[in-house]
């Protein structure tokens, strides 16, 4: 198992958000993580990444303990995160951005091949290749986001809501993106998203979670064929 | 001397004077660009940096005077740089997430206890500091006198700038310096150790410092108050260039410095000069 999650709670102080998550992401699976608002979604994923304290449970990468570790640590082990937001970094350009997430890369020939595929696969950072992260579209920092992300060369790509604030057809533009970018390096993935439509068109299997703690899980298909899961996020 | 001349060594000198305070400023926004904060013991640094070469120049200079001030210029900015680091890692690193004005008030203390540290150690009087040649100097172009030590001061300045931009545009470090300003979390989850940048961004802004202050010292000898009024002109600098650019830093003082050294000469009051 690439990540598993053990009973995993988190906190923002006195708040816990998280109370009991189980979830495990085989190698070269994406796994998609579904819940309606405030469930602890984008929690669970600043919990695998070490942006907020997990004062109980496990998250195992690659068989190492990672739980507690700090966020620049985690990154080095091969877990990219695309955060809620997108992260962009607003004053530097898009080919600044890539070069920040290859920062621990070495491998130069590597780096540009790589800068390559990226803007191959989204036209539209080649467009703005020298424009500043603000100075982008909501998609166009969404694609920067993955980007920059993939460009660690990570084992598993960690998305929070690609979909979040786009228009529907930059939302499917970029999955589109993604479903390419999983076909042509096989690279895991973690993905939340509320739009479960979205989220089926990538992922082969979801954990679906309610207030802090992990109900269900199943593949892709099952969950298509699960009566209330497909009124609560499949729209009917 | 007709006023024209007198116009342009005021110029001159003013570039110089102004330069000092450009580096001062740049330094203090190097720091702010990196953790949003004022940092009130920048210049404060500079003169314990400034005291650290005059020590290590004072030592070697009696067997060679080049290679003596040399060797202290490169100790004190080698010191500076390593203090601000470590400034930064345990003095400011603890009140990370604290309140704004803490951390500020924190600076404030630290350029109280700097300078007594530095009365403590070198006294409060003037000291000389041993230069590559004497500051008084000044040679003569189309029948205006220009002072060595502006020159020296206005180049080196300019060509500090010119290291640092490079460094900001053209290496590593420099992008992992500026990712980290423009957005530590987003920084850290690329795997950039965030708390080191931060090291980094202190230990340039104190080297820098350093030299602005040694420039300084070897004109107006070395004092622990040495900085404090040009503190005041290096804040109006950062804040009319605009806190959060250092290019807009180091261009804007060059007209704030003129401002304060011309006019007063120049007014009717003192038109004996």
């Amino acid at each position: 198992m690439l990540l598993e999650l053990e009973h995993v709670a988190a906190a923002y102080g006195p708040v816990q958000v998280l109370e009991d998550v189980s979830l495990s992401v085989p190698e070269g699976s994406a796994v998609g993580i579904l819940g309606a608002n405030g469930a602890g979604k984008t929690t669970t994923l600043r919990a695998i990444s070490g942006t907020v304290r997990v004062p109980s449970g496990s998250i195992r990468f690659k068989g190492n303990d990672i739980r507690g570790k700090r966020p620049e640590l985690v990154a080095a082990l091969g877990i990219a995160h695309v955060p809620e937001g997108r992260g962009a970094l607003a004053n530097l350009t898009v080919q600044e951005n890539l070069r920040v997430g290859a920062y621990l890369r070495k491998d130069r020939a590597g780096i540009e091949s790589d800068i390559a595929f990226l803007l191959d696969l989204f036209p539209n950072l080649e467009r703005r290749y020298g424009s500043n992260g603000s100075a982008l579209s909501g998609g166009e920092q969404q694609m920067m986001a993955i980007g920059r992300a993939f460009m660690a060369k990570p084992t598993l790509l960690v998305l929070d809501e690609p979909s979040l604030g786009l228009a529907p057809s930059t939302a499917k533009t970029v999955y589109t993106a993604i479903a390419r970018l999983r076909d042509e390096t096989g690279i895991s993935m973690l993905v939340v998203e509320q739009n479960a439509n979205l989220a089926f068109s990538v992922v082969d299997s979801a954990v679906v979670l309610e207030t802090g703690r992990s109900v269900l899980t199943g593949s892709t298909a099952e969950l298509r064929g699960n009566d209330e899961i497909r009124r609560a996020y499949l729209g009917g | 001397m007709n006023g024209f001349g007198t116009f342009v060594q005021l110029v001159a000198d003013g570039l110089a004077q102004g330069s000092l305070y450009a580096a001062l400023a740049l330094a203090i926004v190097l720091v702010n660009q990196a953790t949003g904060l004022i940092n009130f013991a920048q210049g404060g640094m500079a003169v314990l940096g400034s005291y650290i070469g005059m020590s290590v120049g004072n030592l070697l200079v009696p067997t060679n005077l080049i290679l003596g001030v040399l060797i202290g210029i490169i100790v004190a900015v080698a010191a500076s740089f390593g203090l601000g680091a470590l400034i930064e890692r345990f003095v400011m690193r603890r009140f990370q997430g604290g309140e704004e004005d803490t951390k500020v008030v924190a600076t404030i203390g630290l350029l109280t206890l700097i300078t007594g540290i530095i009365a403590l150690i070198w006294g409060y009087n003037f000291l000389p500091y041993p230069f590559f040649f004497n500051t008084g100097l000044s040679f003569t172009v189309g029948g205006i006198a220009i002072s060595l030590w502006s020159l020296t001061t206005f180049l080196t300045i300019v060509a500090l700038m010119i290291v640092l931009q490079l460094l900001f545009t053209r290496t590593k470090v420099g992008l992992g310096l500026r990712a980290v300003a423009d957005n530590p979390n987003s920084s850290a989850l690329s795997g950039i150790r965030v708390g080191r940048m931060l090291m980094i961004g202190w230990g340039l802004a104190a080297a820098l410092g350093t030299i602005a202050g040694i420039l300084l010292a070897a004109k107006a000898q070395l004092n622990p108050g040495n900085f404090d009024a040009i503190l005041v002109y290096a804040l109006a600098a950062v804040i009319i260039g605009g806190v959060d650019s250092p290019s807009a830093r180091s261009s804007r003082p060059s007209r704030s410095r003129c401002s304060r050294t011309s006019p007063a000469p120049m007014s009717p009051g003192s038109a004996t000069t």
